[in-house]
């Protein structure tokens, strides 16, 4: 009685179905979005609030003076702290969306009020469009399958070690915001397909504007999508919705991406931007045919118009193609994209590019580790988007399968992969658990009738064939419910391990455990850095190996001669040269670069593998008088595990400046040249 | 070294030529320097006599100008006797002066005795004078394995304008170790101590210059620049930011810089390098950070207990002469501790100097920055220090809060003394952030809401725009059905309800009654269903759901027959006194078909929900 009389009075508060579904749907929004943007800050919690790596610390510096001078400014920054004695017109040489999306964010806080630091805001950059990717996975899914599959992707891709791995607070790279544009634009176009509408048209062409702004992956997008119309034109699904979609997207989107400086006019220049334009000319044939298909009511004259329109398209666009790349107009494709394409080209032809680790082909660990049960769930999506084909399903099927490709040409392009991955496979999930419940609910409901029916047998009789399958597929549904949800739930729990375990390590910081278990801090990086920044004088020019180039003018704020912009190999080659050549004829390059400071990183006393041991005479500088470890004769190398031979290295022109505590990072001050009388 | 003797030789001569300049006698005169550690202490006890008939009050002091342009701290007690209860002393007053007739090579300081001096009176009084940079490096270059020498130079004869009956000096060095020091007669030595003296009737401005060369690899932590940015929180902290920029002030080091060796013997190859700073921060500091501009640092360590908390930090790497680094130490305090009220007004009572062991700061900037809204701001601190005011814009403010910037240079921890800010500050202005926080979430919520509740199309003629609207009506009109039928089915579950009183209790008539309401009820709402139904058929975008709807309907009609057949059934049935089971089998069949059609609209219910 009481039960109906409280049910009573919270009729008015109580929810329509379809509100508390909606209520659920926005919760569970809200706490993936909060959930993606927490379980980036592990290596905020465990280190600190930094930067990470390498490139990030560019980036920082950028955003800084962006912060500082202004946007013109940076717009024309002509950087004399990198490449000495080139120099760098950083401005005309990146991508400025990241900086500027920074800039912009730390603006609207100091806006209203809130006197962040412009570091913080860097380092939570990825994160919050972690967030942000979550949300458009969500309407991703909603658009191409249901919105319990956006859901689903929206808790997958918030948790993905594939994501997490670029994305964790302090990454602060240009592919932080680049995969959230990458997704952001598909959905958009994906939208624009469906709905034939110019205004989501046009919001693809700005999504695009976004990403080319981002990132240079955007290469990707300006391929894939062309891709994927010849797909649609082919297999006949071309449609007055596609022609205004893609129109709009390659027409303002070219336009509004030439305003990048960096990209400039490849996208009418270059060979890897052709197959946009070659289709965006194949659909003004199309239309041109259609239209002419509907005045000619004749089949055999259009059929013999066909045919000579179609030889003279192909015709014209082959004879442009020729003379452009003949004449030069046209570049050719460029290494990386080679690279992409043919896996062995980077080691025979650009060493640079094949000499990064990220750049190597990917191994079968490195998907599980980073895709983890979406590597078995993807095929099962691909199976459930052909079972139901559409325009969107198509989309994402193409997504997934070029990237995939991608993704294991290259390490760190399992990056792009994983939104696809995600997606698809939360489709899988979805269409498998929805088909499970809606089973279950059906059984549970006839079971029921059952019930109240009681002895009665005559309605029962004729569900009878029903009735008998139930108790083995109920039982097979609960099965197969609560292993998927154990699966998901182990992907959770190996998402955390491998994001507080693998990714959130800043690379400047190491972190080691102690004989007694205790955590071992090694801050070589910075105590040798920010050595440069306080004892050396302001003009200092530092030669180091390009890797630490941007540490070092970020952090240590003294002029480089190389770094990890590789846009010169010459240059590179010849501090490569300088570092491996003997002390004499080292000395000369390094006079001819006017080298004042050189630095190298060494891991023989702490076991750190990832030095600069080519320049072993400056590493191993007085090693051979240091004891490294207990029962072992001085000079015991530990990073290589062996004594080294020659202990008695002398320097010429070259005198220690400063060594850090581990030994990890040595700085050789440059001597003046001896006097000649 | 050897011209710089000769200009005091000069110098002396200069002065013993000028006339005495009061009939004051200084009838002792002790004096300890300090050199154990790079901020040289000067302790001097003075007895004064006046000799001559008139009434004296002030006492001169005399430093010569290399002396006078390193002095950071000058102060004069009354002297106690040994072994007294140390009193609270009050510092007896000391200005500047600028008497006539005196060599420009000095500086002057007068000293105002707590009562005149008649004639044959004497007074006796400690003076504590604090030099930096004092201590000049010799050689000025040192490598990594040498040891630091420094030079310090004063003179062996108490300098005053006034005739000295008694003196001696005794110099305080950090270690036996000593290069070299000038002899003169009465000259000893004594582990790490110099004494000088006695002297006896000396006359007015007598110099004797003195040089002393010795080791010292105690650390020259020189501050060139901190900011302290003390900020007052009425939510209950008072934030301590300090930025250092700090220097080695010691002999430069030159050369190779080895670790090997640094490593294998700190103290003697590396001996002058400091590899620590030590802050004693006060009790019940919390929240503590140590780092500098490319993060943080990791290396120190924090102990604490009631009385204070001391804070040891490392540098980043080993600080050898000449080198520099540059951090930022932060803790918060609690306020009750130093946030107190008196005649209305609220002051802050704070130390003013760096919490580092002996620091030397050449130019500190203080700012203790208020909360927005604070007015009538007053500085109380004990030594002149230059004032101004700024505002800073920090999270939530609107015009900035004040900040009162109080510089002083050439500081030393003597200075490290307590200064009072006054403002006034209303309690109210205190709910102003938190009231802006909610009223920003609620602004926000409220667009959310209009956002949701608005129409923003443009184009109110376009066909979609027009399509959607009639669907939402076509929505709205399936809600209503969808609420007359769940009334019905509710008057049907009432109708069951009376059946079942009526089996338990045999009322016929109240079930009769029910009966009756229900009747009334359900014509009733048949009737309001027969409008909304007509809209659904003239609709043209209800076309998919109307078999839906009007099937739904039908069915709840089939029902409602159901369910009145068989109230009647059962009613007869109590009315013919028939026994409970013979009624039962009569309905049982009913009963079946009431299930199943029950669970079709139901399910009919539910499938037109999920549209």
């Amino acid at each position: 009685m009481s039960n109906s009389y409280t049910s009573d009075i919270l009729k008015p508060f109580k929810l329509k179905t379809k509100q508390q579904e909606l209520l659920i749907r926005v919760l569970i929004l809200c706490l993936v979005y909060i959930l993606a943007f927490i379980t980036r800050l592990f290596s905020v919690l465990r280190y600190e609030s930094m930067i990470h790596e390498f490139d990030p610390y560019f980036n920082y510096r950028t955003t800084l003076y962006v912060t500082q001078h202004g946007f013109y400014d940076f717009w024309n920054w002509f950087d004399y702290e990198s490449w000495y004695p080139l120099g760098r017109i950083v401005g005309g040489t990146l991508y400025p969306g990241l900086m500027v999306t920074a800039a912009l964010i730390y603006r609207l806080l100091h806006f209203l009020r809130f006197a962040v630091h412009i570091r913080e805001v860097c380092v939570l950059t990825a994160p919050f469009f972690a967030s942000n990717t979550t949300l458009v996975a969500y309407f991703f899914g909603k658009e191409i399958w249901d919105s319990g599959a956006g859901l689903v992707a929206a808790i997958l891709i918030a948790v993905c070690p594939g994501y997490i791995s670029r994305s964790v607070a302090g990454s602060y790279d240009n592919e932080g915001v680049a995969i959230f544009a990458l997704l952001f634009t598909f959905y958009l176009f994906v939208k624009a397909v469906n709905t034939g509408s110019l205004a989501w048209g046009l919001a693809s062409a700005f999504g695009y504007f976004y990403m080319v702004s981002a990132w240079g992956g955007y290469v990707f997008i300006i391929n894939l999508i062309p891709l994927y119309v010849l797909v649609l034109l082919i297999t006949g699904r071309y449609s007055m919705r596609l022609y205004v979609a893609y129109n709009c997207l390659y027409i303002l989107g070219m336009l509004l991406a030439m305003q990048i400086r960096f990209v400039g006019f490849q996208h009418v220049q270059s060979g890897e931007h052709m197959a946009a334009m070659g289709v965006f000319f194949l659909m003004q044939v199309f239309y041109f045919l259609d239209w002419v298909k509907h005045m000619l009511s004749d089949t055999n004259l259009f059929q013999e118009f066909l045919r000579i329109t179609v030889t003279c398209a192909v015709a014209v666009g082959g004879i442009a193609l020729g003379v452009g790349m003949a004449s030069g107009y046209i570049s050719p494709w460029t290494g990386r994209f080679y690279s992409l394409l043919d896996p062995t080209y980077a080691k025979d032809h650009i060493p640079i590019i094949a000499s990064v680790s990220e750049h190597q082909p990917t191994a079968w660990s490195s998907f599980m580790f980073d895709f983890h049960i979406l590597l078995f769930l993807f095929p099962a999506g691909l199976y459930f988007c052909f079972k139901r084909l559409s325009d969107a399903t198509i989309f994402i099927v193409m997504y997934g399968l070029t990237s995939m490709y991608f993704a294991g040409v290259m390490v760190r392009l399992i990056l792009v992969a994983t939104p696809a991955v995600c997606l698809i496979s939360a489709i899988a999930v979805s269409a498998t658990v929805k088909n499970l419940t809606v089973l279950l609910r059906s059984k549970t409901k006839v079971a029921q009738i059952g019930s109240t029916k009681g002895t009665s047998s005559a309605k029962a009789s004729s569900k009878a064939s029903l009735d008998q399958s139930q108790p083995f597929q109920k039982n097979g549904a609960m099965a197969l419910l609560f292993g998927a949800f154990y699966l998901l739930s182990r992907y959770a729990t190996h998402c955390t391990w491998v994001t507080s375990e693998a990714y959130s390590s800043p690379s400047i910081v190491l972190a080691a455990r102690g004989a007694h278990g205790n955590r071992v801090i090694f801050d070589d990086y910075r105590e040798a850095y920010f050595w440069l920044r306080q004892n050396t004088p302001l003009d200092a020019k530092v030669m180091s190996w390009w890797d630490y180039g941007y540490q070092i003018t970020a952090m240590g704020n003294r002029t480089v001669i190389v770094d990890n912009n590789t846009w010169n190999n010459t240059h590179i080659a010849t501090v490569g040269r300088a570092m491996s050549s003997y002390e004499d004829e080292a000395y000369e390059i390094i006079r001819s670069l006017d080298v004042d400071y050189v630095l190298v990183v060494f891991g023989g006393v702490t076991g750190y593998s990832s030095d600069d041991i080519n320049k072993y005479k400056l590493s191993y500088y007085r090693f051979g008088e240091m004891m490294t470890e207990y029962g072992k004769p001085p000079g015991y190398d530990r990073a290589r595990g062996v004594e080294i031979g020659n202990k008695d290295i002398k320097l010429e022109h070259l005198e220690e400046a400063f060594t850090t505590s581990n030994w990890i990072v040595r700085i050789y001050k440059v001597k003046p040249p001896n006097n000649r009388w | 070294m050897k011209s710089f003797r000769f200009c005091f030789l000069m110098l002396t001569i200069a002065i013993l030529a000028s006339p005495a300049l009061s009939d004051l006698v200084l009838s002792k005169v002790d004096r300890r320097i300090y050199l154990t550690s790079h901020i040289v202490r000067i302790s001097s006890t003075v007895k004064v006599e006046n000799a001559g008939p008139e009434k004296e009050s002030l006492v001169l002091l005399a430093f010569p100008e290399q002396q006078a342009k390193n002095m950071a701290y000058l102060m004069a007690t009354p002297h106690e006797g040994k072994g007294k209860v140390k009193n609270p002393v009050v510092a007896l007053p000391v200005e500047a002066a600028n008497p006539k007739d005196m060599p420009a090579a000095l500086t002057f300081y007068s000293v105002s005795l707590p009562k005149g001096l008649a004639e044959g009176d004497s007074f006796t009084f400690d003076v504590l004078a604090v030099f930096t940079h004092a201590l000049r490096p010799i050689p000025e270059q040192i490598t990594q394995a040498d040891i630091q020498l420094v030079l310090y130079q004063d003179s062996a004869h108490y300098l005053s304008p006034y005739a000295v009956k008694v003196q001696s000096l005794s110099v305080k060095l950090p270690d036996s170790r000593i290069e070299s020091y000038t002899k003169l007669e009465n000259t000893k030595i004594h582990g790490s101590e110099i004494k000088y003296g006695p002297y006896e009737n000396l006359p007015s401005f007598s110099y004797s210059p003195i040089a002393v060369h010795f080791e010292s690899n105690l650390p020259f932590a020189v501050a060139q620049e901190l900011v302290r940015e003390i900020e007052i929180s009425h939510w209950g902290n008072v934030q301590v930011t300090e930025h250092y920029k700090l220097i080695h002030g010691g002999a430069q080091s030159k050369g190779e810089f080895s670790r090997l060796d640094f490593l294998a013997r700190p103290n003697v190859r590396g001996a002058s390098a400091f590899r620590y700073l030590v802050a004693n921060l006060p009790p019940r500091a919390h929240s503590v950070y140590y780092r500098d501009e490319i993060g943080n640092i990791s290396t120190s360590h924090l102990r604490g207990d009631s009385k204070k908390t001391e804070l040891l930090i490392e540098p980043r790497y080993p600080m050898f002469g000449g080198w520099r680094t540059a951090f930022t130490i932060g803790y918060g305090l609690p306020l009750q501790d130093f946030l107190y009220e008196s005649d209305g007004k609220r002051f802050l009572n704070i130390t003013f100097s760096s919490p580092m062991v002996e620091l030397v700061i050449d130019a500190l900037i203080v700012k203790v920055v208020l909360p927005e809204g604070s007015s009538d701001i007053s500085v109380a601190a004990s030594f002149p220090v230059e004032q101004w005011q700024e505002t800073k814009i920090s999270h939530l403010d609107i015009d900035g809060r004040p900040v009162v910037v109080l510089k002083k240079t050439n500081v030393v921890p003597q200075h490290n003394q307590f200064f009072q800010v006054y403002y006034h500050f209303s309690q109210l202005s205190m709910l102003r952030e938190p009231l802006m926080l909610i009223s920003g979430f609620f602004f926000f919520f409220v667009a959310c809401i209009v956002y949701m509740h608005a129409d923003i199309s443009i184009s109110k003629s376009s066909a979609s725009y027009l399509a959607k609207q009639q669907w939402e009506e076509v929505q709205a009109v399936i809600q209503q059905v969808q609420n007359i039928i769940s009334r019905c089915l509710t008057t049907h579950d009432n109708l069951e309800a009376s059946l079942r009183d009526l089996s338990r209790t045999g009322n016929i008539q109240a079930c009769k009654a029910a009966r009756k309401a229900a009747d009334g009820l359900l014509k009733e709402l048949s009737k309001e269903l027969k409008p909304l139904l007509t809209f659904l058929q003239s609709s043209p975008s209800a076309a998919q759901v109307l078999p839906k709807v009007e099937e739904l309907v039908a069915k709840e009609r089939e029902l409602q027959e159901k369910v009145m057949v068989k109230h009647s059934t059962v009613v007869d049935g109590y009315e013919k006194k028939l026994g409970a089971r013979d009624i039962e089998n009569r309905v049982a069949l009913q009963q079946q078909k009431l299930t199943a059609l029950r669970q079709e609209v139901d399910d009919l219910l539910e499938f037109i929900d999920e549209i």
